[in-house]
């Protein structure tokens, strides 16, 4: 049920951020939990103390996301982007940008099944080394007691 | 670079190593069973990264650990995972709620699987 050790968080190359995680489901389910706005709410949250009110999908080649979130502070964000691939339950490619913060990014989101478990790769491609290593050191600067709302958006430019 | 630096397993373990004591190229090549140019190509790009210096023997040249900038990098990817492992656990929980509301519905339905 727990797949905590199987969570793999790398820099393979100079432009990317990838992360691999195992999933005790089968892929269709996964895939669902990952698209659906039934679902994403639900744990898609980041740190203590956030909603996701806003979850608008529009799952097919050329429609558009978006999601925002709320801290109990009442601190917002939101991002969006366009799906430029959708292929269920196994490969989604999407763009994400999160406003006037960072530049936009290019999403793919693999999923592939063995023996009923998920493993799901997610890559995120920036345009730039230098927009990659921005995303990733500023927030390193602000340390352990970075604000909710600046890690939030580190983890959007990341998710 | 810090994070490409990081991104390598050998080096990684190289890291961890080093964490315990300063160490000579030599003394490194050995428990990882690598050749010394193949450490020492390791070595030079985690010391172009900041993450390691040179101690003082002029002789055995033993790298150690620059805590600062280690401690920085490791820290943020820290924070970072822990966030999306709260996501994670969460959806883990999500996961069997459906797969538990799935067999249930088959249960009722057998001829529709």
């Amino acid at each position: 049920m727990n797949n905590a050790e199987t969570f793999q968080l790398t820099t393979p190359t100079d432009l990317e951020i990838v992360m691999t995680r195992v999933f005790d489901a089968p892929r269709n389910l996964v895939f669902e939990a990952w698209t659906t706005p039934k679902y994403l709410p639900q744990w898609m949250l980041g740190p203590e103390g956030w909603t996701m009110p806003v979850c608008e999908i529009d799952l097919r080649t050329g429609g558009t996301w978006r999601f925002a979130w709320r801290s109990s502070d009442g601190k917002e964000m939101g991002m969006s982007g366009v799906y430029k691939e959708v292929a269920p339950p196994e490969r989604i490619v999407s763009t994400e940008s999160w406003g006037g913060y960072g530049p936009e990014t290019i999403n793919t989101l693999v999923l592939t099944e063995k023996d009923g478990k998920t493993t799901i790769t997610n890559t995120k491609l920036f345009p730039t080394k230098e927009s990659r290593d921005m995303a990733l050191k500023s927030g390193m600067k602000e340390g352990v007691d970075a604000s909710f709302k600046r890690l939030e958006e580190f983890l959007s430019t990341l998710a | 670079m810090t994070f490409a630096a990081l991104a390598d397993p050998t080096r990684r373990a190289i890291l961890a190593q080093l964490a315990l004591g300063e160490a000579s190229v030599t003394e490194l090549a050995e428990p990882f069973s690598m050749s010394q140019p193949a450490i020492s190509k390791h070595l030079k790009v985690l010391e172009k990264a900041g993450l390691i210096s040179r101690g003082q023997d002029a002789q055995r040249r033993p790298r150690r650990i620059e805590a600062a900038p280690l401690a920085e990098a490791t820290e943020w990817l820290e924070n970072y995972r822990r966030l999306w492992e709260g996501n994670f656990q969460r959806l883990d929980a999500l996961l069997d709620t459906m797969k538990a509301a799935q067999a249930r519905h088959k249960k009722h339905t057998p001829k529709k699987r």
